[in-house]
């Protein structure tokens, strides 16, 4: 569904991505993990078509996305999550979930994936017409996700999901991820939570320095040596 | 009770003006975080095209009106394609200094075609003078206040309620986010300008009618005072930007009306001075925290 061929990216004089290559197939999860500064948020961004590559191609469903503009990628089934959630503080929930299906034009589909949303998120649903700024962590964490699915993506890249949550927030956010990937969507998931991560991911890769050191299932990398020093904590 | 009420009614309307200015200064901010400098001679361009629609075209006000709306909204639009849109990215002192040369060039340019002197801007519908007890409101005052909540009411609307307002809104506060949903961030900023230029030609033709002399450097002054009561107000802030533009015309002329016209300008700059020391975020400003 989604390849990456080579991808290098540049900023400045300092290269963030040296070569990476991935691949994800449709109905996968496909876990990224990493430490800090390995390129995992470049890498997705890159895809998004937020940053310049110097290098490489990324293809998704046989199409090159190498010219494609951001709105365009948005458009043709890819929508982020961004780390850090970047909700629209100043938007009520509702408002960011209309954000989210800013290039939909199908009015009566975009008011059924509303609902769909308040019910897959309840809590959203009880804090509609609140400013989204106001909201905890973890609802930043629910509508960020929901102001993607408002998109319909095929394609779902997550950049760290669990960042600043707490151990049950995490396990709900997480099954929610699983529970999306069965309904059809594909999902490509940073991560630095890579226990979580392999527990949930069909295949993962492993970044290090701009560059992907190891592939394989999420059983496989879980149970390598490597990964558990360096990942795991043992 | 009487002098008040009188100077309040002056007020307002000088008010109503520097309003309409004031919106395009914060509204341009609010996006691009730019002191768009040239905004005032957008207004005095404003003031021109209403100037030549009423007396080389002989149309009335209200095509007057309309037609410097548009023409300074597309004048808005080419200045930021040609002159800010090269320095995104460039650091804002940047894009500040060449504000400064756009307003120069403005103002130079319009000395060279319309020339330099004052011109008389044409009384294109009949002022009376009504009482209101002993006050007197002239037909102009209701006309320039009524166009400006007018236009006010529907700009309102437009950034809260339609889809173009909330893609404004999220590129204002987080441009890649906002390309995250796809929002074609450059075509909103290009409407963000269009938007503020516009209420800036509605002014400079009220204006206009309101004072009935025009020049090239008319949009200096009322351009600092508009941006003094963006910042009064809070930078960046719509609601703000109204309030702090009645309240700046208010003060302006209740110093002229009960000191002396010499201090009015002064008092101008003092309330700049007192706002930033006392609430640099404006008066409706407010310190944004971040979650994480």
């Amino acid at each position: 569904m989604l390849q990456v061929k080579d991808l290098s990216v540049h900023y400045g004089m300092i290269q963030a991505l040296r070569q990476v290559s991935l691949e994800v197939n449709e109905g996968e999860i496909v876990a990224l993990i990493g430490a800090n500064g390995a390129g995992k948020t470049t890498l997705l961004h890159a895809i998004s078509g937020l940053v310049k590559k110097s290098e490489g191609e990324i293809i998704f469903l046989e199409n090159s996305l190498n010219k494609a503009t951001a709105r365009s990628i948005v458009s043709s089934g890819i929508t982020q999550v961004p780390e850090g959630r970047r909700i629209f503080p100043d938007m009520s929930v509702a408002e960011n979930l209309l954000m989210g299906a800013y290039l939909r034009k199908d009015k009566k589909g975009i008011e059924e994936d509303m609902q769909k949303v308040y019910e897959r998120f309840p809590r959203l649903n009880e804090r509609k017409k609140q400013l989204a700024g106001t909201l905890s962590g973890g609802e930043q964490q629910m509508l960020a996700m929901g102001r993607a699915l408002m998109a319909k993506p095929k394609l779902l890249l997550l950049d760290e999901p669990s960042m600043g949550l707490s151990p049950l927030l995490v396990k709900e956010i997480f099954s929610i991820i699983t529970e999306i990937n069965k309904q059809g969507t594909t999902v490509l998931l940073v991560e630095q939570n890579a226990r979580m991560a392999l527990q949930i991911a069909d295949r993962a890769y492993v970044m290090e320095t701009g560059k992907i050191v190891l592939s394989g299932t999420g059983e496989e990398l879980a149970a390598s040596d490597e990964i558990k020093k360096a990942y795991l904590g043992g | 009770m009487t002098q008040f009420l009188q100077q309040m009614i002056n007020g307002l309307s000088l008010g109503s003006i520097y309003a309409l200015v004031a919106l395009g200064y914060t509204m341009v901010y609010g996006i691009i975080k730019l002191i768009n400098f040239a905004h005032g001679d957008i207004y005095m361009l404003g003031a021109y095209i209403g100037f030549i629609v009423t007396t080389k075209l002989g149309l009335g006000f209200v095509p007057a009106l309309l037609i410097s709306m548009v023409g300074c909204a597309i004048i808005g639009m080419t200045i930021e394609r040609i002159a800010y849109k090269p320095l995104r990215h460039a650091t804002r002192i940047t894009a500040l200094i060449t504000a400064i040369g756009v307003s120069y060039f403005l103002e130079a340019g319009t000395q060279r075609v319309m020339g330099a002197g004052v011109q008389t801007f044409p009384n294109v519908f009949v002022n009376e003078t009504i009482m209101l007890g002993n006050v007197r409101i002239s037909t102009q005052q209701i006309v320039i206040f009524v166009v400006t909540i007018t236009l006010m009411v529907a700009l309102q609307f437009l950034v809260n309620k339609t889809k173009i307002g909330r893609a404004m809104r999220a590129v204002s506060v987080d441009g890649d986010a906002a390309r995250l949903m796809g929002v074609n961030v450059n075509a909103v900023i290009s409407f963000t300008f269009a938007i503020g230029s516009a209420l800036a030609g509605a002014a400079g033709v009220l204006v206009g009618v309101y004072y009935n002399s025009i020049n090239p450097l008319m949009g200096m002054l009322p351009g600092i005072k508009a941006f003094i009561a963006a910042v009064f107000g809070g930078i960046g802030i719509i609601p703000g930007a109204m309030l702090g533009g009645f309240f700046i015309g208010i003060v302006e002329t209740m110093v002229a009306g009960y000191g002396s016209s010499l201090w009015k300008d002064a008092v101008v700059y003092i309330i700049l001075i007192l706002i930033l020391i006392i609430k640099p975020a404006g008066l409706l400003g407010k310190n944004t925290k971040e979650k994480v």
